[in-house]
């Protein structure tokens, strides 16, 4: 005869974990957890913060809800997913993890990440850097210029801006046209190659999107809404990511 | 755009080649960035990428990593990572990926994500395993023999002056 079942004090307490489970298709599956540790055993970010992606899992479940919204952890695993990819039961921790995020409040959250987001939400371009939208017209027009003079193939090559019902939209990492505009030609030299049609937004270019990574929501959107509209309103067929 | 990379090589209209590294046989890899194959377009898109590569590099300079695809690991430079402050924990994230490549012995990792990118690129610098890290697009227009000698800030001295346009 077993001995009398242990039972646990007091009420369960978690809020957190049932805030997002209301978020989540399938409840983000959060309820599921086999305890196998597959997810944390292919985590680079175990260890980290002595914390692992089946742990903060069954934090969440216990309702430990101050340690989770408050351990930096959150910011040091990067979302990709491979624990969901490994789960037998398909749990969505990383979709946790965001949400952890998002209960910091703004002003406490990562400096770097939430100065990017600011940055970009400083004007119509969307770039973490800041740059306005015609700071990168110059750049990519005065770059295309000097490749058209220096290299005889490429005289007629373009770097459209705006162009109306061009078949791709591709945005542009900041990173180039920035710090480093000669990685900008490569790409518009294959595109010249195969005579693709397209074409850049002045507003909306910008690849990046801190605002996501800063768990912001609303910016988040409003960054993305720029570039689709951009795309859209010029007639796009194709929005293309650069590499 | 590795789709589209595939699909202009397989239309003809990127007429790349292997040739450049058939004597120089110059080894390389590629990371699977977490975000377009594991958490959009799966496993095919992953294939799509290894065609291209090792229609540029050829097949036999190409080494895969183990896992690879939809199950590689992260290099820890996304999600904000590159931005969140926390360095010294970034750097222990990528200590499985900088063994990884390590033990693949490529001379190059191709990073086709501006996160992987700068994160292997540390990565590499950090724990001395020095190898390179570069673009797809700057390994397409070297193999189409149109790539120009300031793009290619990311070629290490080995292919600096290998088939510059213009030269």
């Amino acid at each position: 005869m077993a001995e009398e079942a242990i039972k646990l004090g007091g009420k369960r307490k978690s809020i957190f974990m049932d805030k997002v489970k209301k978020l989540l298709p399938e409840g983000g599956n959060l309820n599921l957890c086999l305890t196998c540790g597959a997810c944390s055993s292919g985590c680079p970010a175990t260890g980290l913060e002595n914390m692992d992606p089946r742990k903060f899992l069954r934090m969440a479940a216990l309702g430990m809800d101050e340690e989770l919204t408050s351990t930096p952890w959150v910011w040091m695993c990067t979302m990709c997913y491979r624990c969901v990819y490994a789960c037998p039961m398909q749990i969505d921790i990383p979709a946790l993890v965001y949400e952890a995020r998002a209960s910091w409040p703004r002003e406490t959250r990562p400096k770097g990440i939430l100065g990017s987001c600011d940055m970009a939400l400083r004007n119509q371009s969307g770039s973490a850097m800041g740059t306005p939208p015609d700071d990168f017209v110059f750049v990519v027009e005065d770059v295309l210029e000097e490749y058209r003079e220096t290299q005889p193939a490429f005289k007629d090559m373009e770097a459209p801006i705006d162009k109306k019902g061009a078949h791709f939209f591709l945005n542009q990492n900041s990173r180039e046209p920035v710090t480093e505009p000669d990685e900008m030609v490569p790409l518009w030299k294959i595109l010249h190659t195969v005579g693709a049609d397209w074409t850049y937004g002045s507003k909306g270019w910008a690849g990046e999107n801190y605002c996501m990574f800063l768990a912001d929501n609303d910016s988040w959107e409003k960054i993305v809404r720029t570039s689709i509209n951009t795309a859209k309103e010029l007639g796009c067929k194709v929005f293309l990511n650069t590499e | 755009m590795y789709q589209y990379y595939a699909k202009w090589i397989r239309e003809g209209k990127l007429k790349v080649n292997s040739d450049w590294n058939k004597d120089l046989k110059i080894k390389f890899t590629v990371q699977d960035p977490c975000q377009i194959v594991r958490k959009s377009y799966g496993d095919e898109v992953a294939d799509d990428l290894r065609y291209v590569v090792k229609s540029i590099v050829g097949e036999e300079n190409f080494i895969d990593m183990t896992p690879n695809k939809s199950n590689n690991y992260c290099c820890g430079g996304g999600g904000g990572t590159l931005q969140a402050g926390y360095k010294e924990q970034r750097l222990q994230y990528g200590i499985v990926k900088d063994k990884q490549i390590k033990s693949t012995e490529a001379d190059y990792c191709i990073a086709a994500c501006h996160n992987c990118h700068s994160q292997i690129h540390e990565l590499s610098e950090y724990y001395g395993g020095n190898y390179s890290v570069v673009h797809l697009w700057t390994l397409i227009c070297l193999s189409l023999g149109i790539l120009g000698e300031n793009e290619r800030a990311y070629l290490g001295d080995d292919l600096k002056e290998v088939a510059v346009y213009g030269a």
